[in-house]
């Protein structure tokens, strides 16, 4: 019976790989399955996550149940659970209620009071960002691209070897000429416009690299697949 | 009350998740785990109107024995086993060994894994099209590509190898990505991080409202 199940595993799973590989060809009904199951095992997969992990993890052992059996002993006069210790948090509350609220949605007379969680999503997200991204995005970055040029770090001499001081300026030059790029306030014309024109050949080289990046990202996928097919399922490479 | 209400909210919400960054005392200094808990709990809610929607959406096709009812039906199908499953599962349903778990690696990982690994096909034939080096640019952009992927693969050593060590082809990747890719992505990086100062701005002031949509 267990090797049934090993050749079981090995067949289902080569035959899901092979369907979605079907699609190269051009779109047919094996294809069409296997996307459908593909569908709905991705949707039950992170709905599983996350019930178990954002809401049973977080709401339910941080502050729910401990909640409910309070209540539900003094409804029924029943000895109260001890004091909560520092494991439970009331404040995970809001976000039930924040939640709870969203599925309000599904019924269509009070489905506009879930905008009031999405608006305090939107907000709470963009307060945060606001500060956090000029402080990581903007203002980190901005720094570790003026470093001294010919020392590692300030007062050090000059200890710097001909790679690393190329390279602060070679940083340097693509960052600021990338932003003059990005800069359409002014018309990109004379210094400005050579500047820019130097910032696009660098977004190019950036364009041109990320890519290269992911192609090979793909590829190895792609070769993990076909290694399964021609290792794990059809023993061809031992 | 249906748009002035999320606004407030917004404006509200914003303006305090702002000042915390200053306020380093309570309870500003718990609004980023609190913000954190909130989303995930609020994350979980969300998924239930998501899958809803699908099950609602594949079900009127089979019923309506609409075109394609049939693979709508096998949504339905795989849905709920993997559901159906992964809850009776208990809290432990990832442990090695579990159907959960069974589910996950035997169909899971290889539908996920060959639906982005076909992506190396269609990605190719894009850079076919789009590598031509019609001009300057595009020719940077390719030779970029090329040196990055091939310095990526052990036979841009084996091409390289009677170069000294540091400027084989493996090197000249690794310069690309420490240097030029890293300017250009800084100065991205900085236009984002402005676009998103100025975006967030726009949303707590209320001038962006298409969060809350566009009906009454």
């Amino acid at each position: 019976m267990e090797a049934f199940f090993e050749h079981f595993r090995l067949w289902l799973a080569a035959f899901l790989t092979l369907g979605i590989f079907s699609f190269l060809y051009k779109d047919n009904p094996w294809y069409k399955l296997t996307e459908a199951i593909f569908v709905g095992i991705s949707a039950g997969y992170w709905f599983v996550v996350l019930f178990w992990d954002n809401f049973h993890g977080k709401f339910w052992v941080g502050a729910g149940e401990y909640s409910i059996n309070w209540v539900v002993a003094k409804l029924t006069g029943a000895q109260a659970p001890p004091p909560p210790d520092s494991s439970i948090d009331f404040m995970l509350w809001v976000g039930a209620f924040l939640g709870l609220l969203m599925l309000l949605r599904l019924v269509p007379k009070i489905g506009w009071i879930s905008r009031w969680p999405l608006a305090f999503i939107v907000g709470s997200t963009g307060g945060l960002w606001l500060i956090n991204y000029f402080a990581s995005n903007v203002m980190v970055q901005a720094q570790a691209t003026m470093v001294p040029l010919f020392s590692s770090a300030f007062g050090t001499g000059f200890d710097q070897n001909a790679d690393a001081v190329i390279g602060a300026l070679i940083i340097f030059l693509g960052t600021f000429s990338g932003l003059v790029y990005f800069f359409f306030s002014k018309a990109h014309t004379g210094v400005f416009g050579g500047t820019a024109r130097v910032g696009v050949f660098f977004l190019m080289i950036t364009f041109g690299a990320s890519f290269g990046y992911t192609v090979m990202s793909r590829m190895s996928l792609l070769i993990g697949r076909i290694d399964y097919l021609l290792g794990d399922w059809l023993g061809m490479i031992k | 009350m249906r748009r002035e209400v999320p606004l407030l909210i917004t404006a509200v919400v914003g303006i305090t998740f702002v000042v915390k960054y200053f306020v380093p005392h309570f309870p500003f200094n718990r609004m980023d785990a609190w913000f954190a808990d909130w989303f995930s709990i609020v994350q979980a809610c969300a998924i239930v109107l998501g899958a809803l929607n699908l099950l609602k959406l594949s079900a009127l096709k089979v019923i309506g024995q609409k075109s394609g009812w049939g693979y709508a039906l096998v949504i339905i199908l795989s849905f709920m086993l993997i559901t159906v499953i992964g809850l009776a599962e208990g809290s432990d349903y990832r442990d090695p060994g579990t159907s959960f778990d069974w589910l996950y690696v035997n169909m899971f990982i290889p539908l996920s894994a060959t639906m982005f690994s076909i992506l190396a096909f269609f990605v190719a034939s894009a850079s076919y099209r789009a590598f031509r080096a019609r001009n300057y640019e595009a020719t940077v952009l390719l030779i970029a590509a090329f040196f990055v992927m091939i310095g990526r693969v052990p036979v841009g050593d084996v091409i390289t190898g009677f170069m000294p060590e540091g400027y084989r082809f493996s090197d000249l990747a690794i310069w690309i990505m420490d240097y030029p890719q890293t300017a250009g992505q800084r100065a991205i990086m900085i236009g984002i991080g402005l676009g998103v100062v100025s975006t967030s701005l726009r949303v707590i002031l209320g001038i962006e409202r298409a969060h809350i949509g566009t009906g009454d």
